[in-house]
């Protein structure tokens, strides 16, 4: 009996991926409402959950992508892979106002330079600061603090070992992790509220699955505003990292 | 019919997805440069267009919308699979450097939202108001 429901579960992944999912939305619903009277938001809690349920897969398994590597939820991995993720992203589109996104077009461009920038400088600083010295090392761990994909991507462009690379991802990994679970919390302070807003924040906190979660959780109507500009994030970083990037820590290493 | 929504979304995923990786191997970073952005764009162009004409009946709408609110779960999925081990496991370099530019992108992102607010926001009343009579 229990083997086939078992079976059931694992021929029809996608569909056990829904219900398992609608589960945890309804659960994190429930405790917004009654633990948090609505102050936290339902999706937050669900992200929060679903990190959690990561973690638990991570550690049963020792594989690299939680929960879906436990074959009973295997589907989890389609339903939250990149193909229906992105899919999902461009249909938010569907909701934007032109003309609030085309107002705040220059600021956006600005604030995803500078978020490429900024983490990069500050992720190479804390590499220097633990005694990393050449610039291969410095560069692929400064590229991590971009976003978990320009890591790897830039680390492999220019030779990185892969104890550095492990650490890039990593820390591109947590700066996800933070960036979603932090956003909500911190919506007020950044003054999350309109799409400009959303815009300077997609530009700025780069990750698009970080700044992705973070929006749904706090507004999810400022998702299509963020998303369109954290997009261009791990281009433009991928771009800069192996190339300028790497050039400039070398003149400034040697 | 509903598929026509889906279907009009599924194209603009595709094309706006080449495109991205055309203008990556163009500019040689070796990845998809911006593909779900112009992916968005792509779509947001069709709208405009297929609503001028009378093209986009509800139903058709409705293949569009379905996704954009599938996003969220989507999004816990995605949340699900991450490798959360590994990232906690990377020792406090990977804390450090993470936390760090965090912190530092949003200073940067409270600084330019507060600092810029009042002029854009004054400017928007009038221009939201036109928009909305022309539409």
């Amino acid at each position: 009996m229990l083997e086939l429901l078992e079976k059931t579960a694992k021929h029809n992944g996608l569909v056990t991926a829904f219900a398992l999912v609608g589960l945890v939305m309804l659960v994190s619903m429930f405790l917004s409402k009654k633990l948090t009277f609505g102050r936290v938001h339902g999706s937050a809690i669900a992200i929060l959950i679903g990190l959690a349920l990561a973690y638990w897969g991570g550690i049963q398994t020792g594989g690299k992508q939680g929960l879906a590597d436990v074959s009973l939820f295997a589907g989890i991995g389609l339903m939250g892979g990149a193909m229906l993720r992105d899919f999902a992203i461009v249909a938010t589109a569907f909701e934007v106002q032109v003309v609030e996104a085309r107002k705040a077009g220059l600021v956006g461009v600005f604030a995803l330079l500078l978020g490429t920038l900024l983490p990069f400088v500050v992720g190479a600083s804390v590499a220097w600061a633990f005694g990393y010295r050449d610039a291969v090392s410095i560069t692929t761990i400064g590229a991590g603090a971009v976003t978990y994909i320009v890591g790897p991507v830039t680390g492999a462009a220019i030779g990185a070992s892969s104890e550095v690379m492990a650490l890039s991802i990593a820390t591109g990994l947590v700066k996800a992790i933070i960036v979603m679970v932090g956003t909500p919390m911190a919506a007020r302070f950044l003054r999350l509220k309109t799409p400009r807003s959303a815009m300077v924040f997609g530009g700025l906190a780069g990750t698009v699955s970080g700044v992705s979660a973070g929006l749904a959780a706090t507004d999810r109507r400022l998702v299509p505003y963020g998303a369109l500009v954290a997009t261009f994030h791990t281009g433009l970083g991928c771009l800069l990292g192996p190339s300028l990037l790497f050039f400039a820590t070398r003149a400034l290493v040697a | 019919m509903i598929i026509y929504g889906t279907a009009l979304l599924a194209v603009c995923h595709l094309l706006g997805i080449f495109l991205g990786d055309l203008l990556g191997t163009l500019l040689g970073a070796k990845t998809n440069v911006g593909g779900v952005g112009i992916a968005m764009i792509l779509l947001i162009c069709a709208r405009l267009y297929m609503h001028k004409r009378g093209l986009m009946p509800q139903t058709t709408e409705m293949g569009v919308s379905f996704w954009g609110a599938m996003y969220i779960p989507v999004v816990v999925a995605m949340a699900a699979q991450q490798n959360v081990v590994s990232a906690l496991r990377g020792g406090p370099v990977a804390l450090i450097a993470a936390f760090a530019s965090v912190l530092a992108c949003a200073a940067c992102i409270a600084l330019i939202n507060r600092s810029e607010r009042p002029a854009p926001e004054t400017e928007a009343d009038p221009d939201a108001h036109a928009a909305a009579r022309h539409a």
